[in-house]
């Protein structure tokens, strides 16, 4: 059921298409170059499917980016050079990893700030048990049982 | 008729239930025994009532029956018998009837393994949980009831959706249910506790038998559903990041945090009103990731269930049932003190940390599913969170806890010695080492995730094998090994599979080849050290589609490995087409190859993947349920829920 949404509109679009994902007469002749674009392009929203890269995806639109990645890259942009470029075209929805620009530092940083907040107070409890009910070497005796317990030892 | 009177049974359950919340309740507050006492028969009528509910809606889907609206729109006559009766879930009315069945069976089942419980708590406990069923019944009969008829009813129905014809996916849902609403039963310890106002370690020892539960039939669920996606979608991808896989990956984490934490409850009384919250917490991740899957907030081509008005009861339910108890958990969490003591360096401590990187990591899950949905209402923002987002994200927290894990399991209650047990765990060090060494050399690219988690992989595993033979001793260690209780097995079983796991989504990630060309016939080709050949295509029928079927003859120095046949199928009542690759299964690799177009040229595109480990991926899954369910027929559970068995039975007699 995971993945039925996707799954289906990507069907359902393949019947449209006879596209399927990256195609043979797309790959480019230069090993490197079609190495970067196939990187970019795992990193480029399909605009049409839902959180499916125009790498994986079956869409013509999909197709007509990966064309255009190539395009770039062949014409000599660096890789940023070429995400700009669609960035510029199709908005920041296209980018599977969000910038950290704007409020989207919120996002990038909610992890690591939960987890410092989270030690900050894991050790303050840490810190409370081991010097609860006075020291850590405490077992919940009272002082006489403590004595009590020292000379039954000692025999 | 039997579909009337499955309507019939699913009204007098909902009855049932409300009496089965409000009764045992007000029992419990005034100490009236014969007031409790309602809970138990009402939660077994309740359930027996929705199972003949649910087993006339089956009924309804084995025999075709169209007068029915929810079958006419999912089922069709042509399909094979396995898919009819797993249609019954296929879709969203039958699947919240199959969630409701199973919160009615745990209370069923409570009451019946029960026996041992304080009543008050037992009352208590089964009136949460009718309230939970209360909630969902209503749901069911007043926005999505399943029995409807048609006035006219047609010839044949609509097929269910031909991707879920599938054995993987058949079983995946009830899975998946069974460990989300698992974790109904925590819950409803944790409020009943919070009634109570008390908690102690015998509560621990309750409540983690169901959370346990839980987490093996959650864990058995993703599996599936990511086994499916692997073989089913075509380009054997098993992990997406997709917030519906998401939805049901949180809970997971929080489950696994939970069962931690409770065996600190169970064993020291410490961490109490923390476990209690967990409890609360991950409830209620499972009602979010049923509101997310069925809402369509995020996912708004989602096929079944996109009804925004549903979302909102859901919503609503998710409000009151989280928030209720949160509030509860606010007024009533400081009567919980704490008692034992220990020292930061010990295995309480490891166990701390464990629950705040399991929960940290739910929380970057959380927020990078929710966050297109926050920036657009509160930024204005349309922009995407996906796997590249993810795979940054949340790796680093799993390796802070592959690597904390094999000491933390080993270190002694209350007060530990880090170098010493660290000196234990040597040679598991050393092999960690090694293994990464080695990956290291062997890899042609220079890329750390291949390395990582082989070392993380082979420090794990060393580290429960150690573990395990600390446990046996130094004298007569096989015996000893073999009487060890099940629940220490259970953990070293569990853990070495995380480490399976963890290897082999690294190594399949890193390792793998692709492949990409036009395949004409008769013409070999070679990938990686594979000699490939596409000999026919053909087309042909099955029993509800049409099929065109490539030959793939794969060999390797010239003897021969494999004859594989990728197809690619249509179904022409649901007018979809489906890629069905064909997989040559090995230990140490799978062979993946998948039939595309028919090109001009007459030959066809073809890609193939070499995928190292993945079946280690699905293996360590099994692992970690295996050890869950080793660890649940541990002895003292069964002595804790007050199953009188011969005590013989448990250990062997010596």
């Amino acid at each position: 059921m995971i993945r039925f949404i996707k799954a289906s509109l990507a069907i359902l679009l393949l019947s449209l298409s006879p596209a399927y994902a990256v195609q043979p007469d797309e790959v480019l002749e230069d090993p490197v170059l079609e190495e970067r674009a196939r990187s970019l392009s795992e990193g480029l929203r399909c605009l049409v499917c839902r959180n499916e890269s125009i790498d994986e995806s079956n869409a013509d639109l999909a197709r007509d980016l990966r064309l255009l990645v190539r395009e770039r890259l062949v014409a000599g942009d660096s890789d940023e050079e070429a995400v700009d470029f669609i960035v510029d075209r199709y908005g920041e929805y296209v980018l599977l990893k969000p910038t950290v620009r704007g409020a989207n530092w919120i996002l990038w940083a909610a992890g690591p700030m939960m987890l410092v907040l989270a030690l900050l107070i894991a050790l303050l409890y840490l810190r409370k048990r081991a010097t609860a009910a006075g020291g850590a070497e405490s077992n919940g005796l009272t002082e006489d049982e403590e004595a009590r317990l020292k000379e039954i030892l000692k025999d | 008729m039997i579909t009337e009177l499955g309507h019939f049974a699913l009204i007098l359950a909902f009855m049932i239930a409300i009496v089965q919340m409000v009764v045992p309740l007000i029992g419990a507050h005034n100490r009236w025994p014969g007031w409790m006492a309602v809970a138990e028969p009402a939660a077994q009528a309740q359930f027996l009532f929705t199972a003949f509910s649910f087993g006339a809606l089956m009924w309804a889907f084995v025999t075709s029956d169209f007068s029915v609206r929810l079958v006419a729109l999912n089922s069709h006559s042509a399909k094979p018998m396995l898919y009819k009766i797993s249609g019954t879930w296929g879709n969203h009315e039958g699947s919240m009837l199959l969630w409701v069945l199973i919160v009615s069976l745990f209370g069923a089942t409570a009451s019946v393994f029960g026996g041992g419980l304080p009543p008050t708590l037992k009352a208590r406990v089964l009136s949460v949980q009718a309230a939970i069923g209360v909630a969902f019944f209503g749901f069911i009969l007043f926005t999505s009831n399943p029995f409807l008829r048609l006035v006219n009813p047609p010839f044949d129905g609509q097929d269910l959706n031909p991707l879920l014809q599938d054995p993987g996916l058949a079983f995946h849902p009830p899975f998946l249910y069974l460990g989300y609403v698992g974790l109904s039963m925590a819950f409803s310890f944790a409020v009943a506790a919070l009634i109570e106002g008390r908690v102690d370690a015998a509560w621990g020892r309750w409540v983690r038998p169901w959370t346990l539960a839980a987490w093996i039939f959650l864990t058995i669920g993703i599996a599936l559903g990511s086994w499916w996606a692997y073989y089913e979608l075509g380009w054997g991808g098993f992990w997406f990041w997709d917030p519906v896989e998401n939805a049901s990956f949180m809970p997971w984490l929080l489950a696994a945090a939970l069962l931690h934490s409770a065996i600190v409850v169970e064993k020291r009384e410490s961490l109490k009103s923390w476990t209690i919250l967990l409890a609360i917490l991950a409830f209620g991740f499972s009602l979010i990731g049923t509101f997310i899957v069925r809402s369509g907030l995020l996912t708004s081509v989602h096929a079944f269930a996109n009804d925004p008005e549903r979302g909102v009861v859901i919503l609503a339910i998710l409000a009151v049932f989280t928030g209720g108890a949160l509030l509860l958990f606010a007024l009533r969490a400081q009567a919980m003190e704490a008692k034992g003591v220990f020292s930061m360096v010990s295995r309480e401590s490891a166990l701390v940390a464990n629950n705040l990187l399991l929960a940290v990591s739910c929380f970057v899950v959380f927020v990078g599913t929710l966050w297109p949905v926050v920036a657009e209402m509160a930024f204005d923002r349309k922009l995407s969170v996906g796997a590249p987002f993810f795979d940054a994200a949340f790796p680093p927290f799993m390796v802070a806890l592959g690597v904390l894990l094999p000491i933390g399991a080993m270190l002694p209650w209350k007060r530990g010695k880090g170098a010493k047990t660290l000196w234990t765990l040597r040679y598991g060090i050393a092999l960690a080492l090694a293994v990464a060494g080695l990956a290291w050399t062997m890899q042609t690219e220079k890329s750390l995730l291949g390395p990582v988690g082989a070392m993380l992989g082979a420090w794990i595993v060393s580290g429960a094998a150690t573990d395990l033979l600390q446990r046996a001793g130094r004298s007569d260690r096989l015996s000893r090994l073999m009487r060890l209780p099940r629940a220490d097995w259970g953990k070293a079983v569990a853990h070495a599979g995380l480490g399976v796991t963890i290897f082999a989504i690294a190594g399949l990630t890193a390792w793998q080849t692709e492949d990409i060309r036009v395949a004409n016939l008769n013409e070999p080709f070679r990938v990686g050290s594979y000699d490939m050949v596409l000999t026919s295509v053909e087309e042909g029928r099955g029993p509800n589609y049409f099929t065109t079927m490539g030959v793939v003859e794969v060999s390797r120095n010239g003897s021969k490995v494999a004859t594989l046949r990728p197809e690619k199928r249509v179904y022409p009542v649901a007018q979809m087409p489906t890629t069905e690759a064909a997989i040559d299964y090995r230990f140490t690799r799978d062979l993946y190859v998948v039939l595309g177009d028919a090109q001009d040229s007459g030959g066809f595109t073809m890609r193939t993947y070499i995928k190292p480990f993945a079946n280690w991926i699905w293996g360590g899954c099994l692992l970690m349920a295996l050890g869950g369910l080793l660890s649940l027929s541990d002895r003292r559970f069964r002595v804790a829920a007050g199953v009188r068995k011969a005590p013989a039975r448990g250990v062997p007699a010596e």
